[in-house]
């Protein structure tokens, strides 16, 4: 285990240090952010000062050197825009971008695996069919139009929801959670429910897969024999059996749905970590952008493990090397 | 032995069928037999001939596309197929248990050795957690399974294949079952070990004064074991009778096939007698006796009707024209 846990923690500053590489390499190529920062009319002296307050004015390797070492003393660097520490900008919005993720992953297994379940346990049933085919839609309807509809429906139509926005938020432990107040469970809903939908077609359809090869095996048979009922018989013997793909995917969908949860954020106006991965994009802000992305590295490289963790609770086979 | 035992269970004229996409496949065809209080009774016949069918058509686990279309199974005097799957549910495991053919996939590789015997109680008895553990260790050594508290906490990978039956056999066991259905319950384990589970199993019954019908295609497997012997081809019985008898003096020739398929210890031979053939199509049967094309004592009539299961002698009967009468060579 220790050795494991070793091996995993290096691999981990691997990829880190990887990712930071790639993404300081490829924003030296996407416009010099000077721009960005200096008026329209800054005059030539004016441009050089901010270049040289950036750090800009030195060579690209030297500014990696400087980020690097700048790490280990604590400090990820300070956007270019908001002169403000690039991690806390991103930290300050992640409690947004979580709870949506959190709830939109808590619908997609709640609804997904019961109907999965059954739809691998009576394959040929009418009700299944009808399960698979709304899965379709789920896979192949774009999030963006889903979100719109649901806007358009719900909130413009109906009025049953708001259209926008994080609603009524409540500080816990120095994060601003909206889950805790009933305007902001009126806001989350929507945004929530869009996010949900591909994840829970994902799953629904891994599941059923893993119970149509689990119905075949003899122990779901020899558990109907002990007089089992069949619900306890799918549920207890069959869904612990599928399970190990349908982990997988859930810790992959995850890391995806935290980093990029862009395009949801952007339609229902959430003001999570999303949103300001695109603004800082536009605006070339490097430091922000690295951190993001090592910081979607690290959440990666963590749900991962944990699902690998995962693995040796469900099945006992497995063991950690 | 009493020729009026009273019968645990009586199957009369069962009928399973398949419905698949290739035609309608009679697994078992009118099949009647009964097992006495205490009685191991065997089922014989060759891979593909119903016999499996017949065990889960007891306990009401037949999938579709199959279904048992027709007959009794009177189980103490009540008609199974009569009663729902809530009520069967009860009967499963507690009046009649089954065990499988194959170890390695009859258990459930996720939960412990002793959550899966455990299950059973907490099916079908009321004792508490406590009460259930000690009857689980005890079951566990009964079968022969040393530090029977230390393995309860084990998987099934943690077992060998002969260990893994002789769970099987306790789970069956535990909930004390009237009746065990063991379905090739030593085929897929290796030959030492076989008989080992077979005398265990033989005892267990015995010790609970249960009954058992032994599914297997092992004709010297059964001569071991059973008190009564059935033997099916393409899904009807085509002999049935007291064990000494049918062996001594099978009446039909596909016993006699059978018998003669088994190795002898002190007779040298280079060859084994075999049945000429294979089984034929299930969707398909020939018309007149299903065994007539590798009978070597068919005659005309054979082929023109099917012959009626009709009684001979001290409990048995056959379904052929032409019974054998000879005494087989000792």
């Amino acid at each position: 285990m220790l050795g494991y846990l070793t091996k995993r923690l290096i691999q981990m500053t691997v990829v880190l240090w990887v990712v930071s590489l790639i993404v300081f390499m490829m924003m030296s190529f996407t416009g010099d952010p000077v721009f960005m920062v200096v008026p329209i009319d800054a005059t030539d002296a004016e441009i050089a000062q901010a270049r040289r307050i950036l750090g800009l004015d030195q060579s690209l390797f030297v500014q990696y050197v400087k980020f690097l070492t700048s790490i280990f003393e604590g400090d990820f660097g300070r956007s270019y825009v908001f002169r403000q520490p690039a991690l806390d900008l991103i930290l300050q919005r992640m409690p947004a971008t979580l709870e949506m993720v959190l709830v939109a992953m808590a619908l997609a297994v709640v609804i997904s695996i019961p109907l999965g379940v059954y739809a691998g346990a009576h394959p040929g049933s009418r009700i299944s069919k009808t399960i698979m085919a709304g899965s379709l839609f789920g896979i192949s309807l774009p999030g963006f139009w889903v979100g719109m509809m649901l806007i358009y429906l719900l909130a413009v139509q109906w009025g049953w929801f708001p259209s926008s926005g994080r609603g009524d938020t409540v500080e816990v432990f120095g994060m601003r959670v909206s889950l805790l107040t009933a305007d902001g469970w009126t806001h989350i809903i929507l945004p929530a429910v869009t996010l949900s939908l591909g994840t829970m077609a994902i799953l629904l359809r891994i599941t059923r897969a893993g119970m149509m090869e689990v119905g075949r095996q003899d122990y779901m048979k020899f558990a109907r024999a002990k007089g089992v009922a069949p619900r306890d018989v799918l549920f207890r013997h069959g869904l612990k059996n599928s399970l190990i793909p349908v982990v997988t995917i859930f810790g992959l969908q995850i890391g995806d749905l935290i980093a990029f949860a862009t395009i949801t954020e952007t339609i229902f106006s959430w003001p999570g970590m999303g949103k300001l991965l695109i603004d800082s994009i536009y605006r070339a802000d490097r430091p922000v952008i690295v951190v993001y992305l090592m910081l979607v590295a690290l959440i990666f490289v963590v749900i991962n493990f944990l699902v690998d963790l995962l693995y040796t609770l469900i099945d006992p086979r497995i063991t950690l090397k | 032995m009493s020729v009026q035992k009273q019968a645990l269970l009586e199957v009369r004229d069962l009928k399973t069928r398949f419905y698949t996409f290739a035609g309608v496949v009679n697994a078992v065809d009118g099949v009647s037999f009964s097992v006495g209080r205490g009685e191991i009774l065997g089922l014989v016949g060759e891979s593909g001939g119903g016999k499996s069918v017949i065990g889960f058509s007891i306990l009401g686990l037949i999938d579709p596309p199959g279904k048992v279309d027709d007959g009794e199974i009177l189980f103490g005097g009540v008609d199974l197929r009569r009663k729902s799957e809530k009520e069967l549910q009860k009967i499963r495991g507690k009046e009649i248990a089954m065990v499988f053919q194959d170890p390695m996939t009859s258990l459930n590789p996720l939960q412990t050795v002793g959550e899966q015997i455990d299950e059973m109680l907490r099916l079908h008895s009321d004792l508490d957690g406590k009460a259930r553990r000690a009857r689980c260790i005890e079951m566990l050594s009964d079968v022969g399974i040393s530090e029977a508290e230390k393995r309860l906490n084990n998987y099934p990978h943690q077992f060998s294949g002969g260990m893994r039956q002789r769970v099987v056999i306790a789970i069956a066991m535990i909930a004390g079952p009237q009746l065990i259905i063991a379905d090739e319950p030593t085929t897929a384990l290796d030959v030492t070990i076989q008989s080992q589970i077979l005398k265990l199993m033989k005892q267990q019954v015995r010790e609970r004064e249960a009954s058992m019908i032994l599914i297997t295609h092992d004709l010297a497997v059964v001569s071991q074991m059973a008190d009564e012997i059935v033997v099916l081809y393409c899904g009807k019985i085509v002999e049935k009778g007291p064990k000494q008898d049918l062996i001594s003096k099978p009446a039909h020739p596909y016993t006699q096939g059978l018998l003669g398929s088994i190795p002898k210890l002190h007779d040298r031979q280079d060859r084994l007698t075999q049945i000429p053939g294979t089984v034929p199509d299930v969707r398909n049967l020939p018309q007149g006796c299903n065994f007539r094309e590798r009978c070597p004592f068919a005659q005309a009539r054979c082929a023109e009707e099917e012959p009626e299961q009709h009684a001979l002698d001290a409990g048995r009967s056959v379904a052929c024209h032409f019974p054998l009468e000879q005494e087989l060579a000792p």
